[in-house]
Protein backbone atom coordinates (compact mmCIF):
# COMPACT_ATOMS: atom_id res chain seq x y z
CA UNK A 1 0.00 0.00 0.00
CA UNK A 2 2.51 2.55 0.94
CA UNK A 3 4.71 0.98 -1.70
CA UNK A 4 2.13 2.44 -4.32
CA UNK A 5 2.44 6.24 -3.38
CA UNK A 6 6.30 5.73 -3.07
CA UNK A 7 6.56 4.45 -6.44
CA UNK A 8 5.19 7.68 -8.10
CA UNK A 9 8.33 9.43 -6.39
CA UNK A 10 10.98 7.45 -7.93
CA UNK A 11 12.16 3.51 -8.09
CA UNK A 12 15.31 3.89 -6.46
CA UNK A 13 15.80 1.34 -3.75
CA UNK A 14 12.44 -0.08 -4.38
CA UNK A 15 12.95 -4.00 -4.58
CA UNK A 16 15.60 -3.21 -0.96
CA UNK A 17 12.19 -1.04 0.56
CA UNK A 18 9.47 -3.97 -0.50
CA UNK A 19 11.74 -6.70 1.08
CA UNK A 20 11.97 -4.82 3.96
CA UNK A 21 8.50 -4.53 4.17
CA UNK A 22 7.66 -8.56 3.43
CA UNK A 23 10.68 -9.30 5.97
CA UNK A 24 9.14 -7.22 8.90
CA UNK A 25 5.45 -8.91 8.12
CA UNK A 26 7.03 -12.25 7.96
CA UNK A 27 8.53 -12.13 11.38
CA UNK A 28 5.44 -10.41 13.18
CA UNK A 29 3.32 -13.49 11.60
CA UNK A 30 5.68 -16.03 13.31
CA UNK A 31 5.55 -13.91 16.39
CA UNK A 32 1.92 -14.17 16.12
CA UNK A 33 2.23 -18.00 15.31
CA UNK A 34 4.08 -18.72 18.40
CA UNK A 35 1.80 -16.96 20.81
CA UNK A 36 -1.52 -18.94 19.06
CA UNK A 37 0.50 -22.39 18.94
CA UNK A 38 1.26 -22.75 22.65
CA UNK A 39 -2.72 -21.14 23.44
CA UNK A 40 -3.73 -24.18 20.91
CA UNK A 41 -1.55 -26.98 22.13
CA UNK A 42 -2.06 -25.81 25.94
CA UNK A 43 -6.70 -25.97 24.90
CA UNK A 44 -6.06 -29.27 23.61
CA UNK A 45 -3.84 -30.77 26.10
CA UNK A 46 -6.78 -29.98 28.63
CA UNK A 47 -9.85 -30.54 25.76
CA UNK A 48 -8.14 -33.73 25.15
CA UNK A 49 -7.11 -35.26 28.88
CA UNK A 50 -9.70 -33.37 30.74
CA UNK A 51 -12.54 -34.66 28.37
CA UNK A 52 -13.20 -38.30 29.74
CA UNK A 53 -13.92 -36.93 33.10
CA UNK A 54 -16.91 -34.71 31.92
CA UNK A 55 -19.66 -37.00 33.02
CA UNK A 56 -23.23 -36.29 35.00
CA UNK A 57 -21.73 -37.49 37.78
CA UNK A 58 -18.71 -35.13 37.48
CA UNK A 59 -20.90 -32.28 36.84
CA UNK A 60 -23.40 -33.16 39.67
CA UNK A 61 -21.53 -34.85 42.63
CA UNK A 62 -19.36 -32.91 45.04
CA UNK A 63 -15.66 -34.22 45.22
CA UNK A 64 -15.18 -37.81 47.32
CA UNK A 65 -12.17 -38.29 50.13
CA UNK A 66 -8.96 -39.99 48.53
CA UNK A 67 -9.83 -43.42 47.53
CA UNK A 68 -13.57 -43.45 47.44
CA UNK A 69 -14.43 -43.15 43.81
CA UNK A 70 -16.87 -41.94 41.91
CA UNK A 71 -16.43 -38.19 43.20
CA UNK A 72 -18.00 -35.30 40.97
CA UNK A 73 -16.74 -31.53 41.17
CA UNK A 74 -19.54 -29.68 41.74
CA UNK A 75 -18.81 -28.86 45.29
CA UNK A 76 -15.81 -27.02 43.90
CA UNK A 77 -17.66 -25.45 41.11
CA UNK A 78 -19.81 -23.68 43.13
CA UNK A 79 -16.77 -23.01 45.65
CA UNK A 80 -15.05 -20.75 43.08
CA UNK A 81 -17.90 -19.11 41.80
CA UNK A 82 -18.91 -18.26 45.18
CA UNK A 83 -15.44 -16.90 45.93
CA UNK A 84 -14.83 -15.04 42.76
CA UNK A 85 -18.33 -13.29 43.00
CA UNK A 86 -17.41 -11.77 46.47
CA UNK A 87 -14.11 -11.06 45.44
CA UNK A 88 -15.25 -9.11 42.82
CA UNK A 89 -18.35 -7.63 45.29
CA UNK A 90 -15.40 -6.64 47.35
CA UNK A 91 -13.35 -4.95 44.88
CA UNK A 92 -15.01 -3.53 41.82
CA UNK A 93 -16.51 -0.65 44.22
CA UNK A 94 -13.60 0.21 45.33
CA UNK A 95 -11.50 -0.14 42.58
CA UNK A 96 -14.00 2.09 40.80
CA UNK A 97 -14.15 4.68 42.99
CA UNK A 98 -10.19 4.60 43.31
CA UNK A 99 -10.46 4.80 39.22
CA UNK A 100 -12.76 7.55 39.16
CA UNK A 101 -10.79 9.91 41.89
CA UNK A 102 -7.74 9.44 39.47
CA UNK A 103 -9.35 9.89 36.23
CA UNK A 104 -11.87 13.12 37.42
CA UNK A 105 -10.02 14.65 40.32
CA UNK A 106 -6.60 14.34 40.99
CA UNK A 107 -5.14 13.65 37.36
CA UNK A 108 -1.99 15.48 37.78
CA UNK A 109 -1.88 15.99 41.51
CA UNK A 110 0.82 14.11 43.71
CA UNK A 111 -1.59 12.62 45.59
CA UNK A 112 -3.45 10.57 42.72
CA UNK A 113 0.55 10.01 41.30
CA UNK A 114 1.33 8.00 44.64
CA UNK A 115 -1.91 6.16 44.37
CA UNK A 116 -1.47 5.12 40.70
CA UNK A 117 2.53 4.03 41.57
CA UNK A 118 0.67 2.01 44.78
CA UNK A 119 -1.61 0.17 42.17
CA UNK A 120 1.54 -0.93 39.72
CA UNK A 121 3.32 -1.85 42.39
CA UNK A 122 0.25 -3.88 43.94
CA UNK A 123 -0.56 -5.15 40.41
CA UNK A 124 3.33 -7.18 40.22
CA UNK A 125 3.40 -8.30 43.66
CA UNK A 126 3.22 -12.18 43.34
CA UNK A 127 -0.25 -13.62 44.41
CA UNK A 128 1.30 -15.78 46.93
CA UNK A 129 2.53 -13.06 48.72
CA UNK A 130 -1.33 -11.99 48.67
CA UNK A 131 -1.99 -15.15 50.06
CA UNK A 132 -0.03 -15.36 52.76
CA UNK A 133 -0.92 -11.81 53.52
CA UNK A 134 -4.50 -12.60 54.16
CA UNK A 135 -3.47 -15.87 55.91
CA UNK A 136 -1.80 -13.78 58.75
CA UNK A 137 -4.38 -10.63 58.62
CA UNK A 138 -7.82 -13.05 58.29
CA UNK A 139 -6.62 -16.91 59.13
CA UNK A 140 -4.02 -16.28 62.11
CA UNK A 141 -6.22 -14.11 63.74
CA UNK A 142 -9.77 -16.25 63.57
CA UNK A 143 -7.66 -19.64 63.99
CA UNK A 144 -10.16 -20.85 60.85
CA UNK A 145 -9.44 -20.88 56.86
CA UNK A 146 -12.59 -19.89 55.29
CA UNK A 147 -13.45 -19.42 51.58
CA UNK A 148 -14.12 -15.53 52.92
CA UNK A 149 -10.23 -15.14 53.28
CA UNK A 150 -10.12 -16.18 50.08
CA UNK A 151 -11.97 -14.16 48.30
CA UNK A 152 -10.08 -10.95 50.49
CA UNK A 153 -6.95 -12.44 48.60
CA UNK A 154 -8.32 -12.34 45.83
CA UNK A 155 -10.50 -8.83 46.18
CA UNK A 156 -6.61 -7.92 46.87
CA UNK A 157 -5.03 -9.15 43.64
CA UNK A 158 -8.17 -7.59 41.29
CA UNK A 159 -8.51 -4.28 42.92
CA UNK A 160 -5.41 -2.32 41.46
CA UNK A 161 -6.72 -4.10 38.24
CA UNK A 162 -10.29 -2.86 37.81
CA UNK A 163 -8.74 0.97 39.73
CA UNK A 164 -6.10 1.15 36.99
CA UNK A 165 -8.48 0.23 34.06
CA UNK A 166 -11.33 2.18 35.32
CA UNK A 167 -8.81 5.14 35.25
CA UNK A 168 -7.34 4.44 31.70
CA UNK A 169 -11.27 4.07 29.95
CA UNK A 170 -11.99 7.24 32.06
CA UNK A 171 -8.95 9.01 30.32
CA UNK A 172 -10.17 8.03 27.12
CA UNK A 173 -13.43 10.22 27.31
CA UNK A 174 -12.28 13.31 25.51
CA UNK A 175 -12.32 16.52 27.91
CA UNK A 176 -14.55 18.08 25.23
CA UNK A 177 -17.63 16.26 26.80
CA UNK A 178 -16.87 16.79 30.04
CA UNK A 179 -16.81 20.38 29.22
CA UNK A 180 -19.54 20.67 27.65
CA UNK A 181 -21.09 18.84 30.37
CA UNK A 182 -19.64 21.44 32.47
CA UNK A 183 -21.53 24.16 30.22
CA UNK A 184 -25.02 23.23 31.06
CA UNK A 185 -24.43 23.15 34.76
CA UNK A 186 -24.18 20.13 35.84
CA UNK A 187 -22.01 19.33 38.91
CA UNK A 188 -19.07 17.06 38.20
CA UNK A 189 -20.47 14.05 39.80
CA UNK A 190 -23.31 13.94 37.97
CA UNK A 191 -21.10 14.43 34.68
CA UNK A 192 -19.19 11.34 35.94
CA UNK A 193 -22.29 9.44 36.34
CA UNK A 194 -24.17 10.32 33.63
CA UNK A 195 -22.11 11.61 30.86
CA UNK A 196 -18.28 9.96 31.46
CA UNK A 197 -19.79 6.75 33.05
CA UNK A 198 -21.56 6.25 29.70
CA UNK A 199 -19.38 6.73 27.49
CA UNK A 200 -16.86 4.57 28.73
CA UNK A 201 -19.65 2.02 29.17
CA UNK A 202 -18.29 -0.88 27.31
CA UNK A 203 -14.86 -0.48 28.56
CA UNK A 204 -15.82 -0.60 32.22
CA UNK A 205 -17.55 -3.69 32.10
CA UNK A 206 -15.16 -5.72 29.51
CA UNK A 207 -12.35 -4.19 31.87
CA UNK A 208 -14.27 -5.76 35.14
CA UNK A 209 -15.10 -8.98 33.39
CA UNK A 210 -11.54 -9.38 32.09
CA UNK A 211 -9.85 -8.90 35.85
CA UNK A 212 -12.53 -11.62 37.30
CA UNK A 213 -11.86 -14.19 34.19
CA UNK A 214 -7.83 -13.48 35.15
CA UNK A 215 -8.35 -14.18 38.78
CA UNK A 216 -10.94 -16.85 38.73
CA UNK A 217 -8.16 -18.80 38.15
CA UNK A 218 -5.60 -17.97 40.93
CA UNK A 219 -4.11 -20.47 43.36
CA UNK A 220 -1.54 -19.32 45.07
CA UNK A 221 -3.74 -16.63 47.32
CA UNK A 222 -6.33 -19.91 48.03
CA UNK A 223 -3.69 -22.16 48.98
CA UNK A 224 -3.26 -20.03 52.56
CA UNK A 225 -6.92 -18.94 52.51
CA UNK A 226 -9.95 -20.76 51.42
CA UNK A 227 -7.70 -24.36 51.11
CA UNK A 228 -10.04 -26.72 50.08
CA UNK A 229 -12.66 -29.04 51.16
CA UNK A 230 -15.41 -31.93 50.43
CA UNK A 231 -17.59 -30.33 51.53
CA UNK A 232 -20.14 -27.92 49.43
CA UNK A 233 -19.32 -24.66 49.95
CA UNK A 234 -21.97 -23.88 52.64
CA UNK A 235 -19.46 -22.88 55.53
CA UNK A 236 -18.42 -19.93 53.38
CA UNK A 237 -17.40 -17.73 55.90
CA UNK A 238 -15.97 -19.94 59.03
CA UNK A 239 -15.07 -23.46 57.03
CA UNK A 240 -12.06 -24.29 54.20
CA UNK A 241 -14.48 -23.74 51.07
CA UNK A 242 -13.82 -26.12 47.91
CA UNK A 243 -12.19 -24.46 44.88
CA UNK A 244 -11.52 -25.94 41.28
CA UNK A 245 -7.96 -24.42 41.69
CA UNK A 246 -6.57 -26.19 44.80
CA UNK A 247 -8.68 -29.11 44.56
CA UNK A 248 -6.76 -29.36 40.87
CA UNK A 249 -3.42 -29.18 42.27
CA UNK A 250 -4.30 -31.70 45.11
CA UNK A 251 -5.67 -33.87 42.86
CA UNK A 252 -2.69 -33.80 40.51
CA UNK A 253 0.45 -33.22 42.75
CA UNK A 254 -0.53 -35.11 46.12
CA UNK A 255 -2.84 -38.30 44.97
CA UNK A 256 -1.79 -41.55 44.08
CA UNK A 257 -5.00 -42.02 42.31
CA UNK A 258 -5.20 -42.42 38.53
CA UNK A 259 -8.86 -41.63 38.60
CA UNK A 260 -7.90 -38.44 40.68
CA UNK A 261 -5.54 -37.22 38.34
CA UNK A 262 -8.56 -37.71 35.53
CA UNK A 263 -10.65 -35.58 37.28
CA UNK A 264 -7.74 -32.57 38.00
CA UNK A 265 -7.87 -32.86 34.21
CA UNK A 266 -11.77 -32.35 34.24
CA UNK A 267 -11.58 -29.53 36.50
CA UNK A 268 -8.39 -27.70 34.54
CA UNK A 269 -11.02 -28.42 31.66
CA UNK A 270 -13.52 -26.37 33.56
CA UNK A 271 -11.85 -23.88 35.12
CA UNK A 272 -9.53 -22.87 31.36
CA UNK A 273 -12.85 -22.85 29.00
CA UNK A 274 -14.65 -21.05 31.23
CA UNK A 275 -12.72 -17.93 31.83
CA UNK A 276 -11.73 -18.27 27.69
CA UNK A 277 -15.78 -18.22 27.28
CA UNK A 278 -15.84 -14.92 29.58
CA UNK A 279 -12.88 -13.17 27.34
CA UNK A 280 -14.67 -14.05 23.92
CA UNK A 281 -17.81 -13.24 25.28
CA UNK A 282 -16.45 -9.77 26.31
CA UNK A 283 -14.44 -8.96 23.19
CA UNK A 284 -17.41 -9.84 21.10
CA UNK A 285 -20.69 -8.21 23.00
CA UNK A 286 -18.70 -5.47 24.23
CA UNK A 287 -16.91 -4.43 21.24
CA UNK A 288 -16.70 -1.00 20.95
CA UNK A 289 -18.98 0.61 18.47
CA UNK A 290 -17.81 2.56 15.76
CA UNK A 291 -19.29 5.80 16.21
CA UNK B 1 -9.84 51.00 23.28
CA UNK B 2 -13.15 50.05 23.20
CA UNK B 3 -15.21 52.53 20.85
CA UNK B 4 -18.55 54.20 22.61
CA UNK B 5 -21.09 52.68 22.55
CA UNK B 6 -24.41 54.13 20.19
CA UNK B 7 -27.17 55.47 22.93
CA UNK B 8 -29.24 52.58 22.04
CA UNK B 9 -26.80 49.66 23.29
CA UNK B 10 -27.32 48.16 26.87
CA UNK B 11 -24.25 46.66 27.89
CA UNK B 12 -24.85 43.25 28.99
CA UNK B 13 -20.63 42.10 29.88
CA UNK B 14 -18.32 44.08 30.58
CA UNK B 15 -14.27 43.03 30.75
CA UNK B 16 -12.25 45.03 32.66
CA UNK B 17 -8.50 44.21 33.16
CA UNK B 18 -8.55 40.36 32.20
CA UNK B 19 -5.21 38.86 32.29
CA UNK B 20 -5.30 34.84 31.96
CA UNK B 21 -2.04 32.30 32.69
CA UNK B 22 -1.70 28.71 31.47
CA UNK B 23 0.40 27.83 34.52
CA UNK B 24 3.29 30.59 34.01
CA UNK B 25 2.12 31.69 30.76
CA UNK B 26 0.14 34.93 30.23
CA UNK B 27 -1.87 34.20 27.57
CA UNK B 28 -4.28 37.40 27.64
CA UNK B 29 -2.99 40.60 28.76
CA UNK B 30 -5.27 43.13 29.89
CA UNK B 31 -8.54 42.79 28.03
CA UNK B 32 -11.14 45.23 28.25
CA UNK B 33 -14.43 44.80 26.34
CA UNK B 34 -18.23 45.59 26.23
CA UNK B 35 -20.75 42.93 25.35
CA UNK B 36 -24.09 44.60 24.01
CA UNK B 37 -27.04 42.41 25.10
CA UNK B 38 -29.00 40.85 21.77
CA UNK B 39 -26.16 41.50 19.87
CA UNK B 40 -23.52 39.44 18.31
CA UNK B 41 -20.19 39.97 19.34
CA UNK B 42 -17.19 37.95 16.91
CA UNK B 43 -13.94 37.12 18.08
CA UNK B 44 -11.20 37.08 15.23
CA UNK B 45 -7.50 36.63 15.03
CA UNK B 46 -4.94 34.10 14.16
CA UNK B 47 -4.45 30.93 16.17
CA UNK B 48 -3.41 30.78 19.52
CA UNK B 49 -4.31 34.70 19.48
CA UNK B 50 -6.17 33.86 22.84
CA UNK B 51 -9.78 34.30 21.04
CA UNK B 52 -10.99 30.66 22.60
CA UNK B 53 -8.91 31.25 26.02
CA UNK B 54 -11.00 34.84 26.85
CA UNK B 55 -14.61 33.26 25.50
CA UNK B 56 -13.80 30.16 28.26
CA UNK B 57 -13.37 32.68 30.98
CA UNK B 58 -16.88 34.12 30.55
CA UNK B 59 -18.10 30.73 32.15
CA UNK B 60 -15.44 29.82 33.87
CA UNK B 61 -15.08 26.82 32.12
CA UNK B 62 -11.14 26.67 32.42
CA UNK B 63 -11.42 25.87 35.90
CA UNK B 64 -11.48 22.31 34.98
CA UNK B 65 -7.71 22.34 34.56
CA UNK B 66 -6.04 23.45 37.75
CA UNK B 67 -3.25 25.32 36.28
CA UNK B 68 -5.26 27.65 34.79
CA UNK B 69 -5.74 31.06 36.06
CA UNK B 70 -7.78 34.49 35.58
CA UNK B 71 -7.57 37.71 37.22
CA UNK B 72 -9.40 40.91 36.21
CA UNK B 73 -13.07 41.67 36.34
CA UNK B 74 -15.98 40.35 34.36
CA UNK B 75 -19.04 42.06 35.08
CA UNK B 76 -22.38 40.01 33.62
CA UNK B 77 -25.12 42.46 34.58
CA UNK B 78 -23.41 44.31 36.83
CA UNK B 79 -22.25 41.33 38.98
CA UNK B 80 -18.57 39.95 38.57
CA UNK B 81 -18.33 36.31 37.90
CA UNK B 82 -14.77 36.06 38.72
CA UNK B 83 -15.37 36.44 42.07
CA UNK B 84 -14.87 33.27 43.96
CA UNK B 85 -18.65 33.60 45.87
CA UNK B 86 -19.39 32.96 42.19
CA UNK B 87 -22.40 30.10 42.22
CA UNK B 88 -20.54 27.72 38.83
CA UNK B 89 -23.82 26.03 38.37
CA UNK B 90 -25.96 29.24 38.47
CA UNK B 91 -23.56 31.23 35.96
CA UNK B 92 -23.51 28.47 33.37
CA UNK B 93 -27.26 28.11 33.60
CA UNK B 94 -27.18 31.84 32.00
CA UNK B 95 -24.03 31.67 29.94
CA UNK B 96 -24.48 28.98 27.92
CA UNK B 97 -21.55 27.53 25.79
CA UNK B 98 -21.52 25.71 21.84
CA UNK B 99 -18.42 23.99 21.06
CA UNK B 100 -15.86 24.01 18.10
CA UNK B 101 -16.90 19.72 17.59
CA UNK B 102 -20.11 18.73 18.28
CA UNK B 103 -20.53 17.09 21.52
CA UNK B 104 -24.13 15.27 21.88
CA UNK B 105 -24.46 13.00 25.16
CA UNK B 106 -24.35 9.78 24.91
CA UNK B 107 -28.13 9.35 25.11
CA UNK B 108 -31.02 9.74 23.00
CA UNK B 109 -31.76 13.09 21.32
CA UNK B 110 -34.44 13.80 23.51
CA UNK B 111 -32.73 13.39 26.87
CA UNK B 112 -29.59 15.26 25.25
CA UNK B 113 -32.01 18.33 26.23
CA UNK B 114 -33.68 16.67 28.57
CA UNK B 115 -30.45 15.98 30.65
CA UNK B 116 -30.03 19.83 31.40
CA UNK B 117 -33.49 20.49 32.04
CA UNK B 118 -34.12 18.35 34.59
CA UNK B 119 -30.59 19.79 36.42
CA UNK B 120 -32.32 22.94 36.75
CA UNK B 121 -36.04 23.17 36.53
CA UNK B 122 -38.46 21.08 39.07
CA UNK B 123 -40.56 20.07 35.55
CA UNK B 124 -43.64 17.53 34.93
CA UNK B 125 -42.51 14.95 31.93
CA UNK B 126 -45.26 16.46 29.56
CA UNK B 127 -43.51 20.05 30.44
CA UNK B 128 -39.92 18.69 30.03
CA UNK B 129 -41.34 17.38 26.50
CA UNK B 130 -42.86 20.92 25.70
CA UNK B 131 -39.16 22.32 26.51
CA UNK B 132 -37.67 19.90 24.86
CA UNK B 133 -39.83 20.48 21.68
CA UNK B 134 -39.55 24.36 21.95
CA UNK B 135 -35.60 24.12 22.20
CA UNK B 136 -35.56 22.00 19.02
CA UNK B 137 -37.40 23.93 17.17
CA UNK B 138 -35.41 26.88 18.66
CA UNK B 139 -32.69 25.62 16.81
CA UNK B 140 -34.60 24.91 13.59
CA UNK B 141 -33.51 21.54 14.11
CA UNK B 142 -37.13 20.01 14.96
CA UNK B 143 -38.50 19.01 11.65
CA UNK B 144 -35.13 16.88 11.22
CA UNK B 145 -35.22 15.07 14.08
CA UNK B 146 -39.18 14.49 15.23
CA UNK B 147 -39.38 10.98 14.81
CA UNK B 148 -36.08 10.40 15.81
CA UNK B 149 -36.25 11.59 19.62
CA UNK B 150 -35.13 8.51 20.89
CA UNK B 151 -32.03 7.82 18.88
CA UNK B 152 -28.98 8.12 19.70
CA UNK B 153 -27.43 11.87 20.01
CA UNK B 154 -24.68 10.69 17.99
CA UNK B 155 -26.45 9.17 15.27
CA UNK B 156 -27.38 12.46 13.68
CA UNK B 157 -25.11 14.42 10.93
CA UNK B 158 -22.34 16.50 12.11
CA UNK B 159 -24.56 19.90 11.12
CA UNK B 160 -27.35 18.35 13.36
CA UNK B 161 -25.22 17.49 16.00
CA UNK B 162 -23.94 21.07 16.54
CA UNK B 163 -27.73 22.18 16.48
CA UNK B 164 -28.75 19.03 18.55
CA UNK B 165 -25.57 21.17 21.03
CA UNK B 166 -27.52 24.63 20.51
CA UNK B 167 -30.76 23.05 21.64
CA UNK B 168 -29.26 21.53 24.59
CA UNK B 169 -27.93 24.99 25.33
CA UNK B 170 -30.90 27.13 24.80
CA UNK B 171 -33.36 24.77 26.48
CA UNK B 172 -31.89 25.61 30.04
CA UNK B 173 -33.15 29.44 28.98
CA UNK B 174 -28.91 30.81 29.27
CA UNK B 175 -28.83 34.88 28.74
CA UNK B 176 -25.81 34.72 27.14
CA UNK B 177 -24.26 31.78 24.19
CA UNK B 178 -20.52 31.52 24.23
CA UNK B 179 -20.03 30.08 20.46
CA UNK B 180 -16.08 28.83 20.58
CA UNK B 181 -15.74 28.23 16.13
CA UNK B 182 -19.24 26.40 15.74
CA UNK B 183 -19.02 25.85 12.50
CA UNK B 184 -15.49 25.03 11.56
CA UNK B 185 -16.04 20.85 12.19
CA UNK B 186 -19.53 21.32 10.10
CA UNK B 187 -20.12 20.99 6.29
CA UNK B 188 -21.19 24.33 3.94
CA UNK B 189 -24.86 23.39 4.42
CA UNK B 190 -24.69 23.49 7.90
CA UNK B 191 -22.79 25.97 8.60
CA UNK B 192 -25.47 28.06 6.67
CA UNK B 193 -28.23 26.93 9.21
CA UNK B 194 -25.95 27.54 12.21
CA UNK B 195 -25.53 30.80 10.45
CA UNK B 196 -28.99 31.85 9.58
CA UNK B 197 -30.03 30.37 13.04
CA UNK B 198 -27.26 32.78 15.04
CA UNK B 199 -29.45 35.76 13.58
CA UNK B 200 -32.61 34.13 14.78
CA UNK B 201 -30.91 33.55 18.25
CA UNK B 202 -30.09 37.00 18.91
CA UNK B 203 -33.48 37.97 19.39
CA UNK B 204 -33.69 36.29 22.90
CA UNK B 205 -29.55 36.23 23.93
CA UNK B 206 -26.63 37.50 23.51
CA UNK B 207 -23.99 36.26 21.51
CA UNK B 208 -20.04 35.96 21.83
CA UNK B 209 -18.98 34.06 18.78
CA UNK B 210 -15.40 32.99 17.95
CA UNK B 211 -14.20 32.53 14.59
CA UNK B 212 -11.87 31.85 11.91
CA UNK B 213 -13.50 32.73 9.41
CA UNK B 214 -13.79 36.49 8.90
CA UNK B 215 -16.47 36.34 5.98
CA UNK B 216 -18.08 34.55 8.49
CA UNK B 217 -17.75 37.50 11.24
CA UNK B 218 -18.60 40.19 8.42
CA UNK B 219 -22.12 38.00 8.18
CA UNK B 220 -23.58 36.98 11.47
CA UNK B 221 -21.91 40.04 13.59
CA UNK B 222 -23.26 43.45 14.51
CA UNK B 223 -19.94 43.76 16.78
CA UNK B 224 -16.07 42.75 16.01
CA UNK B 225 -13.13 42.51 18.26
CA UNK B 226 -9.75 41.52 17.01
CA UNK B 227 -7.24 39.59 18.87
CA UNK B 228 -3.80 39.48 18.45
CA UNK B 229 -1.30 37.90 20.54
CA UNK B 230 -3.62 38.07 24.06
CA UNK B 231 -4.36 42.00 23.28
CA UNK B 232 -7.14 43.13 22.08
CA UNK B 233 -6.23 44.93 19.11
CA UNK B 234 -9.33 46.83 17.98
CA UNK B 235 -12.94 46.63 18.44
CA UNK B 236 -15.79 48.37 17.40
CA UNK B 237 -18.82 47.81 14.81
CA UNK B 238 -17.92 44.83 12.36
CA UNK B 239 -19.21 47.00 9.35
CA UNK B 240 -16.36 49.96 10.43
CA UNK B 241 -14.11 47.53 11.55
CA UNK B 242 -14.02 45.20 8.31
CA UNK B 243 -14.50 48.44 5.90
CA UNK B 244 -12.38 51.06 7.84
CA UNK B 245 -10.17 49.65 10.49
CA UNK B 246 -8.03 51.96 12.60
CA UNK B 247 -5.36 49.85 13.19
CA UNK B 248 -2.62 48.65 11.00
CA UNK B 249 -2.58 45.56 12.29
CA UNK B 250 -6.35 44.87 12.13
CA UNK B 251 -5.93 45.92 8.40
CA UNK B 252 -3.00 43.18 7.67
CA UNK B 253 -5.22 40.72 8.78
CA UNK B 254 -8.24 41.13 7.51
CA UNK B 255 -6.88 42.25 4.05
CA UNK B 256 -5.20 38.50 4.20
CA UNK B 257 -1.70 40.16 4.45
CA UNK B 258 -0.79 37.38 7.94
CA UNK B 259 -2.80 34.86 9.83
Amino acid sequence: MSTDSRMKTGTRGLFRRKLANWTIIAISAIGTLIAAVFLLWILWTILRNGFHSLSLTFLTQPTKPYGIPDGGMLNAILGTAVITLVATILAVPAGRLGGICLSEFSRDSKFGNAVRFSANVMMGMPSIIVGLFVYTLLVMTTGKFSGFAGSVALAIIVFPVILRTTEDMLCMVPNALRESALAIGAPRWRITLAVVFRSAKSGLITGVLLAVARVAGETAPLLFTALTSDAWPTGFFTQPTANLTVTMTEYATNSPFETMHVRAWGAALIITFTVLALNIICRTAFREKKA
Amino acid sequence: MTTNPPVEEQVKISVRHLNFYYGNHQALFDNNIEIYRNRVTAVIGPSGCGKSTHLRIYNRIYQLYREQRAEGEILIDGQNILDSATDLLELRRKVGMIFQKPTPFPMSVFDNIAYGLKLHYKLKRSEIADRVEESLRGAALWDEVKDKLRKPGTALSGGQQQRLCIARAIAIRPEVLLMDEPTSAIDPIGTSKVEDLIGELKKNFTIVIVTHNMQQAARVSDYTGFFYKGVIVEYGKTSELFTKPKQKKTEDYITGRFG
